[in-house]
Order: structure tokens, then C-alpha cells, then sequence
């Protein structure tokens, strides 16, 4: 289990004048302090932790943003900031004597313009909400998490978010271009704005997957593009993880930069079959999903090129897309994943590694060995052209051993993924979930680095604080600043 | 007397760190400084040079990765890709134009620390969005790495961000691992006569909101190698694309007299804006970003000044030229604060560098989070003191 930083016994005395303070700032209607209506911020997309918090505000300015930070300054007291609540690694788990920081009132549209192609939105704007408002005029928002219906582009833009199309779009840092941000102390900050490359150093980029720990986002000005005339979809299926893994080498060498390209195993493909009757071959070891865009002869010559290059790998099963009908077939099994593993087993754990994609058959043997010795079923989906791995660890959360073991062998993965040259996490953040295998991918120096740089922010450790470090003494933590 | 370091390794680099933050003498860190010139003089006694630190240490095309030591040519690297059809996606200028050759390339290391992208960032992404990993010397003289080998890597603070772009004054970088991506298989342009800057710009913002993966917008005065001013439009694809979405954009644009380049002309044409050929050398050059629609007003508020430019980036990329004096540098600074953008200094006389501000000032909150930052990664203060920020 996680171990959360002890409550400041001295802020959980004054917790009712704590409240009664921030009664002063933000309408009543925007504070929570009993315990029933706190109930539902207890936990994130992370539910196998819980903690209730000292009190919730849902600020609506930026301007109550920064009253509340300066009065949580003042008081010694520490903020955790939320968006939506979707982190898969816990990012948005309370503390019991923080006082959560929501988005959910901040939700306006602010400012769209198609000629500079940016769009300005308060932080509690859903992803996909910054799509619906541009789509009429053909524009679209590139990055899209597999909860965008529901994730906030605030909390995108702390957890750097992906998606399934950053192969050819890259993830929230890369279509970001500014932020009003309001630091601990309250000060209002706009970084960039509508145009590119600031000058000066990049706190854009810093910011961006900083996981709520150096400021709340208030303010978002991303990069719309405009929609590709069409897409389709070809689904080629393999007798091995390795022919696979080698046809996907085999389409990138070939200049094709498809705008998705998606890998399933076995246990993933029978799965999503089971739930979603996507059509999927069951016979099949491993299924590439390959997406292309353009116009309709554009589309079918990469796709004659693309079915070219699988035939070369003996497809047990090849499949191309003739209408946006049998495309949305193809992709019905892929994005029904979670709820198709979720009806095969009570509970789940979502790892998110990335391997250099040449490792492939490899780490995929390797979680099947560990899979066989934790007696733990595993299903591999991932985005197979940058690497990003998402195996699914099935477990019984009644059942406190098999939630250890679970936890134990997704730490194994990761573990795996750094040692073949990957890293912890591609998209989904450290949060608490993977902080006490930071070590494992930073040298204690680098890792004190990191650390003093937080503290250049937030110099008293008041945000976000038990995230991403592993928890160390404070005192320690002093002495070493 | 100046001490030249050319260390040969990165244990080297940490050595003549070290020694430096010992003896509290600061270091003019570079590559082959072939961008000396750029924003604030740094005066040292010591000069650290990365150029020893060369060769491209991973290259795994299928995985789209190049890794390099910070040294690296950057020929070198572009002649490594393009064997496997593949480039830089930012497309990097050579800048020797601005600052004068000195007679060596400018490396990988030096073109990370600057940032600097040409055309096809608009529509792929700067130098900074292609860095997937970074090895560099802190000011404390400790190897710090951030990032790795990898596409996607959201693991803890992104550091690769703080040291590209920032000019050596965080760290000594001493490896880069870059995204790459496929060559296009080729290259179209085309050519919209007779545009002044705003309507050349309404043409590209057209041409950049069209789903034809427009990959370079420029706009070129009266007297840049065109009769008369022109907008530029590329796109690069396989040839079938190319000449489709080409003769597409071509008609719903409807610009008369509109023209398309060949592949070759395109090439040249785009080097020559990535290079910046295309601007009049004055004594002084400013390089302002700004949201695009906003370019045009940033070329006719500097006018009266003397100044001239182009616009790059669909009109957000403003080159400027014109005279090195404080007044010339304050009608830049006040038409960028207009247009709500960025400018910085690009060449200029050091008298002209050291007194006027040669990127824009950070305000007091910001700044002295920026101290602080600066102060936990080199806490003596002897990395390129004073390049961005005069006492920082």
C-alpha cells in the first residue's frame, strides 16, 4: 500500500476555521466540508485508494483560484488540485488535511479563433468539449485520452495526457501554446499565449505533466487543427507477438506515418471480442489496428501500400475498412477495451510503461512468464508506434492478496520496461501509483534535482505534495535544500 | 588570458565544471559557437566548448530515435537519417548567414540549447517537442538525465524542456535523443503572387486551416526573388498527395496567377526561408513570434523605424532587420507587447546586446522563480551568466 505523508496535526485543529476562511472566498455553493458531499472526492480514476480531504472548493475566477492558494499559503495549509478525477495513477488523491482545488465550475469556452487556429478554455473544460465546440467549422483537438469524455484539458495538460493518435499529433505538450497558471502564493502567471516558442526558458513545457505540483492551471490556449478529409481503418492479424512486432518496424521503415497503430495480444483480442462482437479473429497470437488519413484515393493507396507490407508477415487475417461504418467495427473492440476486461474480471490494474518498440516480443514473453508465476491473468493493448504499453492486470480487490500480487507484478513490468531501456510511465503520470519506483529510473541526485525545482515553485511543499517523490523526511528534505 | 576546455568525454565536461564552480570562475559554454552572436555577450575567462563530444551514439530508424553526443555535427546527423529516409523534423536553420561563418558546422547540442526550427514547425512541432531525452552537466558539476530513448515518457518534471532553449545556462548538455520522422517523399509549393502582408497572410491562414497538411507558410516582400511580394505554401507527401492536395488547395484558395514549384525550386526556396535568406541584413536582426494574424502589424509598426522583414510560420515567424540602435530595438519591442509575442535579439552589436532587454523581461513573480530554478541547478552561477537575463 501506498504510504500517504502524516496530517499536520495543527491544520486538522483548525479545520473549522480553515473552512470558515475559505467561506470568505468562494460563494457557499462552491465549498464542501460535510462529510457525505466529500464522499464522492475521496479517490481518482486510481480507486483502490482512498482518502477524504479536509474540505473541497470549486472556485469559480481565477481570481478565487488565487485567493485560495494565498489563503492556503498563509496557512500552512496544502492543496491538492483536481480536474475531472480521472488520473489513472492517483494524481488526484486527497490528503486528509488538504483541501482539494476543483475545476469542475471553471468549464467555459473562452475564446476560439480560426484564422490563428487557437482555442482559450478555463481549465474545466473537457477534452473532448474543446473538439464538440470546433467540429461544426471541421477543426478538432488532436490529443484524445481514452477518457476525454470525461477528463478536463487542466488536468491534460498536468498529466501531459496522450492518446491513441499521437504517433502523428504528439500529446498535450505538443499542441499547447499557453497557460494562465496561479502559483501557490497566488500570484496569476500567463505563460505563452497564442503565439509559438517564447522566448526565455520553457515553462510551458515544465508545466506540462507536472502533475499539480508546481501551480494550478486556470487558463488553456491550445493549437485546433483542421479535420483530415477522411480516416479509415484495416485491422491485419499475426501467429505471434513477433511477426507482429516486426511488421509494425516494417510500416514505419516504409514512410507511412499512420495516424493510429494500435497492438492487441491474445488474451486482449478475445476480450474485446467477447464484449464488443468486433469481428476479431480469434485464432490470432496478436492484431495490429492501422488507421490512415486523407481523401478517399489517398486513403485507399496507403492502404494498399499498408496491406502490402502485412502480407509480407503472413497475416492469418487482413482486413481493410470500405466505409466509416466498418472502420468504427474495427476500432468498437479497441475502445470498449477497459469495460471488456472489466467484465471478464472484478477489477483491473492499467500499467503504462513504454519499451523501445524493438523489445517488443521480448517484454511481452516476459509479462507472460510473470503472469504465469503471480497466477494473475494479464491482457496487452498498447500503442505500437511509440511504444506505449497498457497491460491490463486482472485481480479480485475483495481479495487483499490478489490486489498485493497485482501490485507486485505491475511494479515487475515497470521495472521490465525501464531495464530495456523504457520508462515508468508514457502518459498516464507517476501520481501515487508509480512514486516509490521513481528510483528505479532516477539517481538520487537527479531525483533531489527534481525535487529543487518543485521547491523553486512551491518552496514549503503545500502542493500536490505526496506525488511523484518518493516520501522523504522532511527535516531531511530542509537540510538537503 | 582565456582558458579553452575541449573536453573529449562527458567526464570531462563535469571536471571542467566543477572546477569552475570551485574557483567561482564562469564558463562561456558552446558548441562551435557558430551562434555566439545571438542575445547577451558572455564575458569569461573560461570557454567550454562540446565540440569534443561527438558522434551519434544510437540510431534505431524503426523506432523513429536518434541519439548524439552533444558535439555532433549536425550534418552528420541529417546525412545519418537521410540514408534511412528519414530528418529532423523541425528542420533546424543555419544561421551563418546572421551571425557570419566561423568555418565549423554548428552541432545537435548547440541547435537544442537555441531552439531554433525553421518552416515546418508550424505545422510539426519546434526543436523542443522532438528532444525525447537529455543528458546534462548541472552547474553543480552532477550528470542529470531526463527523459530517454523513448516517444512517449511522462516521468516525473520534464527537464529535456528547461535545457532546450535555454541556452547553456541550466546545464552543459552533453547527449540528445531526438523523435525523427520519415522524409517526405516529396515536396510541392505554391506560389500566390501579388499579396500584400495581410492579404498574404489571410491566404496562409486559409491554406494552414485546410486539411491538406499544408508543412511551410511564408510570406515574402516585394524584391525577395519574386515580381512582387508573394505567399508561399508547401506541402510535402508522397507524389500522388503532393500533386492532389497541391492543385486542391491551389483552387480553393483562387488566388490569380497562382503557381506551382517543382520539387526542386521547392527546396530551394524553403532552405532559403529556413535560413533566413530572404531578409535584408541589417545591423541589426530580431526573430518576434506572434499569433499569426498579427504578423502583418508587426512589420508595418516597425516600418518608420527603417525596419523591414518577412513572415514565416503563417505570419507568426516575423524577421526583422533594420538599424542597431535602442530606439530601432524599442519600436520592436513595443509592436511585439501589442501584438501580445515574443522577440528576442538575434544579432546586434554587444553594446546594443548588453543595454537594451534582448528577450522580454519576466514579470517579478515569474522572475524570481526563475532565480531560484537557476540557483538549484547552478548555485555558483558560472554557467553562460547573463546570456538570457542581465545578473542571472
Amino acid at each position: 500500500m501506498i504510504r500517504l505523508p502524516d496530517p499536520k496535526p495543527e491544520t486538522l485543529a483548525r479545520r473549522d476555521a480553515i473552512v470558515a476562511g475559505l467561506s470568505d472566498i468562494v460563494p457557499s455553493t462552491s465549498l464542501i466540508s460535510d462529510e457525505t458531499r466529500l464522499k464522492p472526492y475521496e479517490t481518482d480514476g486510481l480507486s483502490a485508494y482512498r482518502q477524504m480531504p479536509l474540505a473541497v472548493a470549486l472556485p469559480e475566477t481565477t481570481e478565487q483560484v488565487a485567493a485560495v492558494l494565498r489563503f492556503c499559503h498563509q496557512n500552512g495549509v496544502r492543496v491538492v488540485p483536481r480536474g475531472a478525477g480521472t488520473s489513472l495513477s492517483g494524481g488526484a488523491l486527497p490528503m486528509e488535511d488538504a483541501v482539494v482545488v476543483g475545476m469542475m465550475k471553471m468549464n467555459r469556452i473562452l475564446d476560439i479563433n480560426y484564422p490563428d487556429r487557437v482555442a482559450t478554455v478555463q481549465a474545466g473544460v473537457t477534452n473532448i468539449g474543446i473538439t464538440n465546440a470546433v467540429a461544426a467549422d471541421g477543426f478538432f483537438y488532436a490529443p484524445d485520452p481514452s477518457s476525454q469524455l470525461a477528463c478536463m484539458i487542466g488536468g491534460n495538460v498536468n498529466m501531459n495526457s496522450g492518446g491513441a493518435h499521437c504517433l502523428k499529433y504528439g500529446v498535450t505538450a505538443n499542441n499547447l501554446l499557453g497557460l494562465k497558471i496561479v502559483t501557490i502564493d497566488g500570484e496569476i502567471l500567463d505563460i505563452g499565449g497564442e503565439h509559438l516558442d517564447a522566448a526565455g526558458y520553457d515553462w510551458l513545457g515544465l508545466l506540462t505533466g507536472s502533475e499539480g505540483m508546481l501551480a494550478v492551471v486556470t487558463e488553456v490556449t491550445v493549437r485546433i487543427l483542421r479535420s483530415p478529409e477522411g480516416a479509415r481503418a484495416m485491422l491485419a492479424a499475426f501467429t505471434s507477438n513477433e511477426i507482429a512486432g516486426r511488421c509494425v518496424d516494417a510500416i514505419i521503415a516504409s514512410g507511412i506515418i499512420p495516424v493510429a497503430l494500435e497492438f492487441m495480444d491474445r488474451p486482449a483480442i478475445h476480450a474485446c471480442e467477447a464484449f464488443a462482437h468486433a469481428g476479431y479473429p480469434l485464432d490470432a497470437e496478436a492484431m495490429l489496428i492501422i488507421e490512415v488519413e486523407g481523401s478517399v484515393a489517398e486513403q485507399d493507396d496507403l492502404l494498399e501500400q499498408l496491406k502490402a507490407i502485412c502480407q509480407r508477415f503472413d497475416p492469418i487475417s487482413l482486413k481493410v475498412s470500405q466505409s466509416a461504418e466498418e472502420s468504427a467495427a474495427i476500432w468498437k473492440g479497441r475502445k470498449g477495451a477497459f469495460g471488456a476486461i472489466g467484465r471478464i474480471s472484478p477489477d483491473y490494474l492499467c500499467m503504462d510503461g513504454t519499451i523501445p518498440t524493438s523489445r517488443l516480443p521480448e517484454v511481452l514473453r516476459r509479462i507472460g512468464e510473470m503472469s504465469d508465476s503471480y497466477g494473475l491473468k494479464v491482457a496487452n493493448i498498447f500503442h505500437a508506434g511509440d511504444g506505449n504499453l497498457h497491460p491490463l492486470i486482472m485481480f479480485d480487490a475483495n481479495d487483499p492478496a490478489s490486489f498485493q500480487k497485482a501490485e507486485m507484478f505491475g511494479a515487475d513490468i515497470l521495472k521490465l520496461c525501464v531495464e530495456v531501456g523504457g520508462c515508468l510511465t508514457g502518459e498516464h503520470g507517476v501520481g501515487v501509483e508509480k512514486r516509490d519506483l521513481m528510483p528505479v529510473q532516477f539517481a538520487p541526485h537527479e531525483l533531489a534535482q527534481q525535487r529543487a525545482i518543485k521547491s523553486a515553485f512551491d518552496p514549503d511543499w503545500l502542493l500536490n505534495p505526496s506525488k511523484v517523490f518518493p516520501l522523504i523526511d522532511p527535516v531531511a528534505m530542509a537540510k538537503a535544500a | 588570458m582565456t582558458l579553452a576546455l575541449l573536453p573529449t568525454d562527458e567526464a570531462g565536461v563535469q571536471d571542467a565544471v566543477v572546477s569552475a564552480a570551485a574557483a567561482r570562475e564562469p564558463l562561456w559554454v558552446h558548441g562551435n559557437g557558430t551562434k555566439s552572436g545571438m542575445l547577451r555577450r558572455v564575458e569569461t575567462a573560461r570557454v567550454l566548448s562540446t565540440a569534443g563530444l561527438s558522434g551519434i551514439t544510437l540510431y534505431s530508424p524503426s523506432e523513429l530515435i536518434i541519439s548524439a553526443r552533444a558535439g555532433t555535427p549536425i550534418g552528420e546527423v541529417e546525412a545519418a537519417l537521410a540514408e534511412k529516409g528519414q530528418q529532423l523534423t523541425a528542420e533546424p536553420p543555419d544561421l551563418s548567414r546572421i551571425f557570419g561563418a566561423n568555418g565549423r558546422p554548428q552541432t545537435i547540442g548547440g541547435v537544442t540549447a537555441t531552439n531554433l526550427s525553421g518552416p515546418r514547425r508550424v505545422a510539426w512541432g519546434a526543436m523542443r517537442d522532438h528532444v525525447m531525452g537529455i543528458r546534462a552537466v548541472s552547474g553543480r558539476g552532477e550528470v542529470i538525465h531526463s527523459g530517454g530513448r523513448v516517444l512517449k515518457n511522462v516521468t516525473g518534471l520534464d527537464l529535456c524542456k528547461l535545457f532546450t532553449g535555454s541556452h547553456g545556462t541550466l546545464g552543459v548538455i552533453t547527449e540528445v535523443t531526438l523523435k525523427v520522422l520519415p522524409a517526405s517523399a516529396t515536396s510541392a509549393t505554391l506560389v500566390l503572387p501579388g499579396l500584400d502582408a495581410v492579404t498574404g497572410v489571410a491566404a496562409l491562414s486559409a491554406a494552414l486551416g485546410s486539411p491538406y497538411g499544408v508543412s511551410g507558410a511564408a510570406w515574402l516582400p516585394k524584391g525577395a526573388g519574386f515580381d512582387g511580394p508573394v505567399g508561399l505554401v508547401r506541402i510535402e507527401d508522397f507524389a500522388a498527395s503532393v500533386a492532389y492536395r497541391t492543385e486542391k488547395l491551389r483552387a480553393e484558395l483562387g488566388i490569380p496567377g497562382a503557381e506551382i514549384l517543382d520539387e526542386a525550386s521547392s527546396r530551394t526556396i524553403w532552405k532559403s526561408v529556413r535560413d533566413v535568406l530572404p531578409l535584408p541584413l541589417g545591423d541589426a536582426v530580431w526573430r518576434v513570434s506572434v499569433r499569426p494574424s498579427a504578423g502583418p502589424g508587426v512589420l508595418a509598426a516597425v516600418a518608420a523605424a527603417g525596419i523591414v522583414g518577412f513572415l514565416d510560420w503563417g505570419g507568426g515567424l516575423v524577421w526583422l532587420s533594420g538599424p542597431a540602435s535602442a530606439a530601432a530595438h524599442r519600436q520592436v519591442e513595443t509592436a511585439t507587447r501589442t501584438a501580445e509575442g515574443t522577440w528576442m535579439l538575434l544579432r546586434g552589436p554587444d553594446c546594443l546586446r548588453s543595454a537594451v532587454d534582448v528577450v522580454p523581461p519576466e514579470v517579478p513573480a515569474l522572475a524570481a522563480i526563475t532565480r531560484r530554478m537557476k540557483a538549484s541547478l547552478d548555485p555558483a552561477g558560472v554557467l553562460n551568466p547573463g546570456r538570457l537575463y542581465a545578473g542571472l
